[in-house]
């Protein structure tokens, strides 16, 4: 069944709603076992299907995704919760890439000013192809830190910190090391397409090779934002329901995950102190699982605005907007918009000292296992309103800027907090339609109601 | 009237012979000496034009304030030929009851230390002492064996004392009446009823603006929060501790919460106020002392555990165990019900040359301490800064939630007028909740013990402490108790039993939006 859309309407996304047909019942599969079995199996009208049933919708996982999404058939109101390449966002190295390519775009079109907005990832570099780029930069930089990352790997594994070259020497000694001497004898293969995305396949072709697992090698910031003397980043979340047009919605509740131990640069080895991994800080052996580490992002927004003001929070957080929205439009063109698809990102923040956010990296596959009481409410809440937003049961006007905890941040352009549209003359008062952290207890009236 | 002008000069004498011992005399006179330099000061009429200096430059108002600072805490007045205990208490019986339960806790405390065979204090190997200085900043990582401490006592016992307090000049017959208090606290102090209550709290009424209400996203600013935050800016630049006191009724803004405290606890950071911390830090180091155990068990069980103070734990010792060394806390002694313990030294039993309070600064700590610090470390990051507000808090305010006396802001008085408005207001509730075994006060005793510290998220809390400040009185914590049970009413009308009581008040936290409109319902 197809249903004719409106070019002329400006809502987020959705057909007008009496051409949109009401379901009696919708079958949904997971392969997760935690909050989001929880919440998919409370929503009314909602049925499980398992093995080889047929599925209105999917929260798959990545491995899923990357072996059967090219041969799934849809139908037209069918949603699954991811893009098929989402690793150009997700993946380190290609999303610096896409970064790159993004920020000399915006110089080549808006100047140098437009694109300094698009410095708030660390200087990187790809191991091992751009080992001599590397290098060079770290000869100029002497004595600073460095931070070496697996690509592909998550929860804070087969991360290290280092200062010196034969760090990494002593290194490439070890397994790892292996895989990166055979290839760096090779000249830099070039894997990337003419349209700027890369094949994951192209890696695989290599037949002589050992399987590679790429590293970045990434600056180390050494002056991060410390509060109690730990250190700590920020879990934001960001819900694309499309890519073109970028329409991209903000989660006002996150926290900020701690450390457990002080924050000092003196021991580098140790990697419970630098890295805030949940999953990382639960094999510490100072570790107590009440404590749970994290503060809700409105607790951090309250005490950053106790400690510097409301006017210098609300440019750390208009920062953070920019953030997200930039590293989103940098990967506008290269990933496959598929309107079946969208995807629930969490963005990970580093702020520093001086207030200004750093990106470190962003998930396709945020956590949804909950760690205490309070993640387990922030969790439901969340996966609830993007189930909502995806709105299989037809209720949303699609005129909307706000649904339960979500903003829409960016609807093909930027997003009013005042009503009406964009102020497009460049003057008055635009504020972006997000609110993060704030102390806003949600109203009923706002929620979209159950069935 | 003869009375009343006798009075004001004694509590003048008194205030003046306060102050020439403090620090600011000493500035006053070397700034009165330096103005002599100025051109406009003349011979002839010297007085006159120092007090004009004094008042062009600020240090007329840094008096006002210290004088508005020392009236603050100043005892009630009383007949000049009271002997100083009716300073600390007038009652006989309340100060005969804190006598007994101060003897308890002290024999509580003196058999772990015999059960455990540790002294009550020991000097520092020097080893130790590096160590310690090394670690200062994450006291919080040591993991010391602290499974053979147990807190001295905790605020349900204390209440058991408060139940069985009686007066026994006073004769309450065994029929019931209307009168009967259908209470736990059985003693006949008077505290406020709703229409004193409202005359006194007459800024938290409806018709007046409120921070924490009036300043959510719904209401447009210009309605009452600019205006507010403009005011406040002002006071802050006027220095000015009273208007201080009277502008923070409305709550603070939270940019401005930190300086607007400081003002009206009259704290400012001079280099004397960060040596004598450091002095207070060497004391640490250098001597341990068995209530350091305590502390640190507390900090563990408590702030630790807590969702949003876990990160300021550090910050808690450093504060906490220089408090316990510091001997300035004694002279609040003077109007407290309370006396600081008194430790022998080895073998000098009873031979007065040879005692010392203990701990140096006379409070035993109790489970729940440290809550009364962890809200502090909000607003204050500089480790002298954050110790100084919160000796001042606990000399002002919190010292009079776990001692025994008829002080209005007393805990007693507290339980009491929380008990009072209950039954008076919810007659119906107060004694359905009696029926089934659930005393309110058995719930809220707690709530109030700690100023609601780990009841209340975090903002909230900061608001209501705005109120203790700005009215000077603790009695805000009763009525919110039982705005509380208010708020509650009919979910509370169908429970059957305490525990299910205690979980409809949201067992841990208490789930509330906006302390602030509870108020004003209550009003």
């Amino acid at each position: 069944m197809s249903r004719p859309k409106n070019q002329n309407y400006k809502g987020h996304g959705l057909p007008k709603g009496k051409e949109r047909e009401q379901r009696a019942s919708i079958r949904f599969k997971t392969t997760l076992m935690n909050t989001l079995m929880d919440v998919l199996r409370h929503r009314p009208g909602w049925v499980e299907v398992k093995d080889e049933g047929e599925w209105d919708f999917y929260w798959c996982d990545v491995s899923w995704l990357r072996e059967n999404f090219d041969h799934t058939y849809m139908g037209e109101h069918v949603r699954i919760s991811h893009f098929r390449n989402h690793y150009e966002l997700t993946r380190k190295n290609y999303m610096v890439k896409n970064l790159k390519r993004f920020r000399k775009q915006l110089e080549r079109e808006a100047g140098k000013l437009e694109a300094a907005k698009c410095d708030f990832f660390p200087k990187t570099f790809e191991m091992p192809c751009e080992y001599h780029l590397f290098v060079e930069e770290f000869r100029k930089n002497p004595g600073i830190t460095w931070i070496m990352k697996p690509v592909a790997r998550s929860q804070g594994k087969g991360i290290f910190l280092f200062r010196r070259l034969k760090d990494i020497m002593d290194w490439k000694k070890g397994t790892a090391g292996k895989k990166l001497t055979s290839l760096e004898a090779q000249p830099a293969r070039n894997t990337v397409n003419p349209s700027g995305s890369h094949d994951t396949r192209s890696s695989e072709d290599q037949k002589d090779e050992i399987p590679v697992e790429n590293y970045v090698a990434q600056r180390y910031i050494e002056n991060p934002y410390l509060i109690g003397g730990r250190k700590f980043d920020l879990r934001v979340y960001v819900l694309v329901m499309s890519y073109i047009p970028l329409r991209a919605w903000l989660y006002r509740d996150g926290f900020a995950r701690f450390s457990n131990t002080r924050f000092t640069l003196n021991s580098i080895d140790d990697q419970y102190v630098h890295l805030t991994n949940v999953a990382v800080q639960k094999t510490s052996p100072d570790y107590h699982p009440k404590k749970g580490c994290k503060w809700m992002l409105q607790r951090f927004r309250q005490y950053l605005a106790s400690k510097h003001g409301p006017e210098a929070v609300e440019t750390l957080f208009s920062d953070m907007d920019n953030i997200f929205i930039r590293s989103l439009q940098s990967v506008q063109k290269v990933i496959i918009s598929d309107k079946h698809c969208f995807e629930l990102y969490g963005y990970d923040i580093l702020i520093d000292q001086d207030l200004k956010p750093w990106l470190l990296e962003v998930n396709a596959s945020p956590s949804l296992t909950a760690s205490s009481q309070e993640d387990y409410e922030l969790k439901t809440c969340l996966l609830e309103d993007t189930l909502h937003i995806v709105d299989m049961e037809a209720r949303l006007t699609g005129r909307e800027k706000r649904v339960g905890g979500f903003d829409l941040m960016w609807n093909d352009g930027p997003v009013s907090r005042e009503e009406g549209g964009p102020d497009l003359s460049g003057m008055g008062n635009f504020v972006t339609n997000t609110h993060l952290g704030s102390l806003d207890y949600f109203t009923d009236v706002e929620r979209v109601s159950r069935c | 009237m003869l009375q009343e002008e006798s009075d004001l000069s004694l509590i003048i004498a008194q205030i003046v012979q306060k102050l020439k011992g403090s620090n600011l005399y000493a500035q006053l006179e070397r700034q009165a000496w330096a103005s002599l330099q100025r051109p406009e000061i003349k011979l002839e009429s010297l007085k006159e034009d120092i007090k004009e200096f004094f008042k062009i430059s600020g240090w007329e108002k840094k008096l006002q304030n210290a004088v508005y600072s020392e009236l603050s805490v100043f005892p009630l007045p009383s007949h000049p030929a009271a002997p100083p205990e009716h300073l600390k208490e007038p009652l006989v019986y309340m100060r005969k009851a804190q006598g007994s339960w101060e003897k308890r806790i002290l024999k509580s405390l003196n058999s772990m230390c015999t059960e455990l065979s540790i002294p009550l204090a020991r000097k520092r190997p020097v080893g130790e002492q590096k160590e310690l200085l090394n670690k200062w900043n994450e006291m919080g990582t040591d993991e010391p064996d602290l499974s053979l401490f147990r807190p001295v006592y905790a605020p349900k016992d204390f209440l058991e004392v408060l139940i069985n307090l009686r007066n026994p000049n006073y004769e309450n017959g065994d029929s019931l009446s209307f009168r009967t208090h259908l209470g736990l606290i059985q003693v006949p102090l008077k505290v406020k009823d709703i229409p004193e209550l409202k005359e006194f709290f007459v800024e938290l009424g409806l018709t007046t603006g409120q921070l924490g209400i009036d300043d959510s996203t719904q209401v447009p600013p210009e309605l009452f929060e600019n205006e507010h935050v403009r005011i406040g800016q002002k006071v802050l630049t006027e220095q000015d501790s009273a208007a201080a006191q009277q502008y923070i009724r409305q709550g603070s803004p939270t940019a401005l919460r930190a300086e607007l405290w400081a003002l009206i606890l009259n704290i400012s950071s001079h280099p004397e106020d960060i040596l004598y911390y450091e002095q207070l830090k060497t004391n640490v180091i250098q001597h341990d002392l068995l209530v350091d155990s305590l502390i640190y068990k507390d900090v563990k069980l408590t702030a630790s555990n807590d969702d949003y103070y876990f990160v300021f734990e550090d910050y808690l010792y450093q504060v906490l165990l220089c408090f316990s060394r510091d001997t300035s806390v004694l002279s609040h002694f003077a109007y407290n019900s309370a006396s600081p313990p008194k430790s022998y030294i080895r073998g000098k039993l009873g031979l007065e040359e040879y005692a010392v309070f203990y701990p140096p600064n006379g409070v035993i700590p109790f489970h729940g301490f440290s809550m009364y610090v962890a809200p502090l470390c909000f607003l204050y990051h500089e480790p002298s800064k954050l110790y100084q507000i919160f000796r001042e808090m606990y000399v002002r305010f919190f010292f009079r939630l776990h001692s025994i006396s008829s002080h209005p802001s007393g805990i007693v008085s507290l339980c009491l007028l929380f008990e009072t408005l209950l039954q008076t207001y919810l007659p119906q509730l107060f004694y359905h909740l009696r029926e089934i075994g659930a005393q309110p006060l058995r719930i809220s005793f707690k709530w109030m013990v700690r100023a609601f510290s780990g009841y209340l998220a975090t903002d909230q809390l900061l608001l209501l402490w705005d109120r203790i400040l700005g009215y000077n009185s603790l009695e805000i914590l009763a009525v919110l108790a039982a705005a509380v049970f208010a708020f509650r009413a009919v979910n509370l009308m169908e429970v059957t039993s305490l525990a299910a009581a205690e979980v409809s008040l949201g067992e841990g936290q208490i789930q509330l939006f906006a302390p602030d409109s509870v108020l004003v319902i209550t009003f």
